[in-house]
């Protein structure tokens, strides 16, 4: 008897210091009248190891058409590939987000205006994980589609492309 | 006559009829519902009226010198009276089904398709004139009398169309392809909601149906139709500009104009519906601006993204949605 | 009776070792260390029943604080008080701990402790898995508690439909948890089941036919084979669940084979088969109350048993009456529909032999009888809106909706808490040798019956007004506001019923009359030894000659077991004629450390799927020293048992 209440009031304590696995979207960033991306947002880790944004950032990735240029799961096509672990510009989420906000030369549009600063965020945990960046226990597996990839969450990043080589 | 009898006591055991209550009987669907609910009232109150009686007597101590055989006697009669009854509701069942799947079945069925995302309702009006097809969303007009036949598609979830007032239920499921068919027959204005748990709003993922009579249906068709009016008062075209030109048009598609998103619902007509947010908030201009403004405060979770804007482009926008009729 | 005893100084138990002295020897043969060590090697079917009822209770007041939550929430149209997530993962969690932590635990640990005192035997069959079966499920129960408190607790339903629950709308690691407790809780529930197959088939005393059971033992027995059946189904979804969200496989996504009612047939092949498991004690319970109170036993014995199997084997026939609106072939409808109809005839059947075994007697109206009454009144209106949802006309505009939360509330509660709640107030004596106290026990019957009531009653009508399930929160202007206020009025009354239950249990297990064998003057086994019993059960294995053996002349008994090794004699399966004596286990340690060992492999392999490998090395070197082979017996010469 004893064991047990003791059980229950430490897992009480344990409440007190919950990790939050899903946050509720409520901040909406204040983009002013540019509607600038935050690129220097303090919760940089939590976009990127939390399995909510990931997730979220998976959905925003077939609702904005990415796969038309870099291919379903980010196999690469037209733009470049997002699950070989080569970065032109780096692998931070910082520079993810600068890349989709600014755009890049070659093709890359700019979602500036387009898109909010949380969802670019959103959008750089997801493509960081497509390169086996993410933690396994926050990626979701495969999504409800044709599958052309590996698991996600069995992915390391594939071998990079030798020069001259197509893809 | 039967209809006559058969609502009162099922208004009276539902306390009042609502938007939302099965016993408006306001379709085909839900009247049979009442009508076979009323039989199955009957015979299941019956039955347990008498175990209530059987109960009450055995336990005020009622014995009998010859119990056994007596009591064997009317073991039998209540297996038997078991499966009678057992017998007639489930022929009564199968007699009101099939009733409804006749029902209409001669006239040519208006056509819808609705996909179901979370949390909201895609909505296609069909014709065979590419021309006259049709998209809302979040809510369904339809003419009463004629039946309508919705096929039933999903983009992510299991979700349920529902609107209790007219008909039963059914699914949206991913990778299949349902249809229901509604036959409305008395006018007035509804409300459906989802009925299968799909998520953080499930709850707020509701629907308004309005059954009118062919002619206003037709008209209000007629208006669907059109493309959104161009904005000419300096304000009006402000909002409009902005919507273009930001984060809105990348999801919402409104007729007529560059916004062509297909991932959140179409705005065409917006200022013509009863509610936004899928059946959330009754549809005015404060709540357009408090939705837009902050729509995780509204419905903490939807997939509409808090934009960032100042209060006069907001008020630019909300002026540019409510010419949207 | 005499024993003739060939063999060299064996000591058995006979006229030469009676009374204390054989308790002494029976006691410390039978009996465990003494301390935490004792506390943790037991494999005393009776420790482990009770461990197993106090946890299930322990989880039925968290899952019923969680329900309180809720209607605290849904109190008021457009409530702010419990967010959207949270009121999520709150009543999935109510489903789960309700369904599988309490309600199918705690008919099994009533089985646990009950059966073996019923049947005449000293230890449940296989005592050591026994054991591991309670830590397992401890596990598995902590597991998600621990989850949920820090907010990585499932919010997908009780019944977690893919795709809602599969990998691309579920991120993160809640519905692997909920799985994975699937798991946990499943390995354990098949292990008591297969134990109390094993114990009613082959441990039962000479004498017991089959037509000489308890009636209780009857539907345990049916319940074990259900859960046999069923309990694979649920594990097959879940592990394939966990397979699309670990590594990706396409059970359930339909655009590359799979599908998404795939994981609904599934688990409704077992979630139906399920609610009987939970069902079918409840009404062993009842049996074995009426029959005590009413001082005779159940009118149609061979009815009721029929009854019982019948009900086991439709309830396998049932389970796509949950999928009516799923959109498969109304012919295949059809069928389901008459097969749930046709369910409430062997239940029928039952109401009506239990009012006439009341009927037919002088029946005293003991606490645990008011809870039996109150099952009749509660149950049979639960099934017959069981039988409005069973049609689908009916059910396509109910389904989902208060209407069938209010059903399957009448019929789990009415037809199993109910009766659960009278038969802790009738086996409390002979488990703890108090009684409980019967000023407490009326107040805890009229506060639950009256305030499940208004919450359940009214709810029938919320959900003919058209309000869903498993809304976190509802417009005002609907009619619903009135209707949910009363059910949340309602549910504080039950709660504040089932606190002083609660209270009069701790209160009577050190103020209560003290009981003696037989308080009740019952008929069944149980009730011919000690309260609470010894660590042996029986001094001497009884032998049978009726359906009440308490309620012959003379109960005789069989002599001639040894009494320094742990010894049972098993009987033939339909007539019970002494067989073979079988040895039976001693303490140990193995069961708790393979369960430590599983409960890491089951954990780990949330998170990588390398844990089936690595993770098996542990269990493997458990197991293999628990099974390590034992000494045989010293060869001698059989004796005589008459």
């Amino acid at each position: 008897m004893h064991a047990r209440f003791a059980l229950l009031s430490g897992l009480l304590v344990l409440a007190a210091c919950r990790q939050s696995d899903r946050s509720q979207t409520t901040d909406a960033h204040a983009e002013g009248s540019s509607g600038g991306a935050i690129l220097s947002a303090p919760q940089q880790g939590d976009y990127s190891t939390s399995a909510f944004h990931i997730g979220e950032g998976q959905r925003l990735y077939a609702w904005m058409n990415c796969a038309g240029c870099h291919g379903p799961h980010g196999g690469g096509g037209m733009g470049p590939s997002f699950m070989d672990g080569q970065w032109r510009y780096g692998s931070s989420m910082a520079e993810i987000v600068r890349t989709i906000d600014g755009g890049r030369p070659n093709g890359m549009p700019s979602f500036h205006n387009r898109l909010t600063g949380q969802q670019m965020w959103q959008l750089a945990a997801y493509v960081r994980s497509l390169s086996g960046l993410a933690p396994n226990d926050v990626v979701p597996s495969r999504a409800e589609d044709v599958s052309t990839k590996a698991p996600m969450t069995q992915r390391a990043p594939d071998k990079p492309a030798k020069p001259g080589e197509a893809y | 006559m039967r209809r006559a009898l058969g609502l009162p006591p099922l208004m009276l055991l539902s306390g009042c009829s609502g938007v939302q209550a099965m016993s408006e009987g306001a379709g085909f669907g839900s009247h049979q519902f009442n009508q076979l609910m009323l039989l199955f009232l009957v015979v299941t109150g019956l039955s347990f009226l008498l175990v209530l009686a059987f109960l009450a007597l055995a336990v005020a101590g009622r014995r009998n010198e010859a119990g056994e055989p007596r009591l064997r006697i009317w073991l039998i009669g209540w297996t038997g009276f078991i499966l009678i009854g057992l017998l007639i509701l489930t022929i009564a069942s199968f007699i009101s089904d099939r009733r409804e799947s006749r029902q209409g079945a001669e006239q040519t069925p208006l056509k819808v398709t609705v996909s179901a995302n979370q949390w909201w309702w895609d909505v296609t009006y069909q014709n065979d004139d590419p021309t006259r097809i049709m998209h809302t969303a979040n809510e369904l007009h339809l003419p009463a009398g004629q039946p309508v036949q919705i096929k039933l598609g999903s983009g992510d979830v299991i979700h349920s169309l529902w609107v209790p007032a007219l008909a039963g239920k059914q699914d949206l499921i991913p990778g299949r392809e349902n249809d229901i068919r509604i036959v409305p027959t008395r006018i007035g204005h509804y409300r459906g909601q989802c009925a299968e748990f799909c998520g953080l709003q499930h709850a707020h993922m509701a629907f308004d149906v309005t059954v009118e009579s062919p002619q206003a249906f037709a008209a209000w068709y007629q208006a669907q139709l059109n493309p959104a009016r161009e904005p000419t008062d300096p304000g009006v075209k402000a909002g409009h500009d902005w919507f273009m030109s930001h984060a809105c048009s990348n999801c919402h598609a409104i007729q007529g104009t560059p916004a062509n998103g297909h991932t959140g619902p179409d705005l065409t007509h917006v200022a013509s519906r009863a509610t936004i947010a899928a059946g959330t908030l009754p549809m005015s201009r404060g709540n357009l601006m408090g939705w837009i403004a902050n729509p995780q405060g509204v419905k903490p979770g939807a997939h509409m993204p808090a934009v960032g804007m100042s209060p006069d482009e907001l008020h630019a926008v909300a002026s540019y949605l409510e010419t949207l009729r | 009776m005499t024993a003739s005893d060939h063999s060299e100084d064996e000591p058995r138990d006979g006229p030469e070792l009676d009374g204390d002295e054989l308790d002494l020897v029976l006691s410390q043969t039978w009996g465990d260390k003494p301390g935490l060590w004792g506390w943790l090697c037991t494999v005393d079917h009776k420790k482990v029943g009770k461990r197993y009822i106090v946890t299930a209770m322990i989880f039925m007041a968290l899952g019923g604080v969680l329900a309180l939550m809720m209607r605290l929430q849904l109190a008021r149209p457009d409530s702010g008080l419990i967010s959207a997530d949270r009121y999520n993962q709150i009543f999935t969690m109510h489903g789960t701990t309700m369904m599988f932590l309490f309600a199918v635990p705690v008919m099994e640990a009533f089985g646990v402790y009950l059966v073996p005192l019923m049947v005449g035997t000293r230890a449940i069959s296989f005592p050591r898995l026994n054991a591991f079966s309670y830590w397992l499920y401890l596990a598995g129960g902590v597991m998600l508690w621990i989850a949920f408190v820090r907010d990585v607790g499932p919010d997908i339903g009780w019944f977690a439909y893919t795709p809602l629950s599969g990998p691309a709308y579920s991120p993160g690691k809640r519905a692997d948890f909920w799985a994975q407790m699937i798991t946990f809780t499943e390995v354990a529930a098949l292990a008591v089941a297969v134990e109390l197959v094993a114990t009613i088939l082959k441990q039962r005393a000479p004498g017991m036919r089959l037509d000489r059971i308890p009636l209780f033992v009857w539907s345990m027995l049916v319940t074990a084979f259900m859960v046999i059946f069923s309990m694979p189904a649920v594990t097959l979804a879940s592990s394939f669940l966990l397979s699309d969200r670990l590594v990706g496989t396409q059970f359930y996504n339909g655009t590359e084979g799979g599908s998404a009612l795939l994981w609904q047939h599934l688990f409704w092949f077992f979630g139906h088969p399920e609610v009987y498991i939970i069902f079918l004690p409840g009404l062993g319970f009842v049996s074995a109350i009426t029959e005590t109170f009413c001082k005779r036993p159940i009118f149609a014995y061979p009815v009721m048993v029929a009854a019982l199997v019948t009900t086991g084997l439709l309830a396998f026939g049932l389970w796509v009456h949950h999928m009516f609106a799923t959109g498969l072939p109304r012919l295949g409808y059809a069928f389901f529909t008459a097969a749930s109809m046709s369910i409430a005839v062997p239940s029928g059947v039952q109401i009506f032999c239990w009012i006439a075994t009341i009927w037919d007697s002088r029946p005293r109206l003991e606490i645990p009888m008011w809870w039996v009454i109150g099952f009749i009144i509660t149950f049979v209106i639960g099934g017959l809106t069981g039988v409005m949802v069973a049609s689908v006309p009916l059910d396509l505009e109910l389904h989902d909706t208060y209407f069938v939360v209010a059903h399957f509330h009448y019929t789990l509660i009415g037809g199993a808490v109910f009766p659960l709640l009278g038969a802790i107030t009738y086996w409390f004596p002979k488990i703890t040798g108090r009684m409980m106290g019967r000023p407490l026990g009326i107040a805890a019957f009229v506060l639950v019956f009256f305030g499940f009531h208004l919450t359940f009653m009214t709810m029938h009508f919320t959900g003919l007004m058209g309000m869903p399930r498993r809304v976190y929160t509802y417009p005002a202007g609907l009619g619903w506001d009135a209707l949910n206020m009363t059910s949340t009025i309602g549910a504080f009354i039950l709660a504040s019923g089932v606190l002083v239950f609660v209270v009069n249990i701790i209160w009577s297990l050190r103020r209560g009359v003290p009981a003696g064998d037989n308080p009740w003057g019952a008929a069944s086994l149980e009730w011919a030894t000690t309260s609470p019993p010894r660590p042996y059960n029986f001094a001497h294995i009884p032998a049978v000659t009726s359906h009440t053996p308490l309620w012959e002349e003379t109960l005789p008994v069989f002599s001639g077991l040894r009494v320094k090794e742990r010894e049972l004699v098993l009987t033939t399966v339909v007539d019970a004629v002494p067989d073979l004596r079988d040895p039976s286990p001693r303490p140990s340690i193995w069961p708790l450390l393979s369960a430590l060992a599983t409960t890491g492999m089951f954990i780990w392999s949330i998170f990588s799927p390398w844990a089936l490998v690595w993770g098996a090395i542990p269990i493997a070197i458990a197991m293999t020293l628990w099974f390590w082979p034992k000494e045989p017996p010293e060869p001698e010469k059989e004796p005589v048992i008459e």
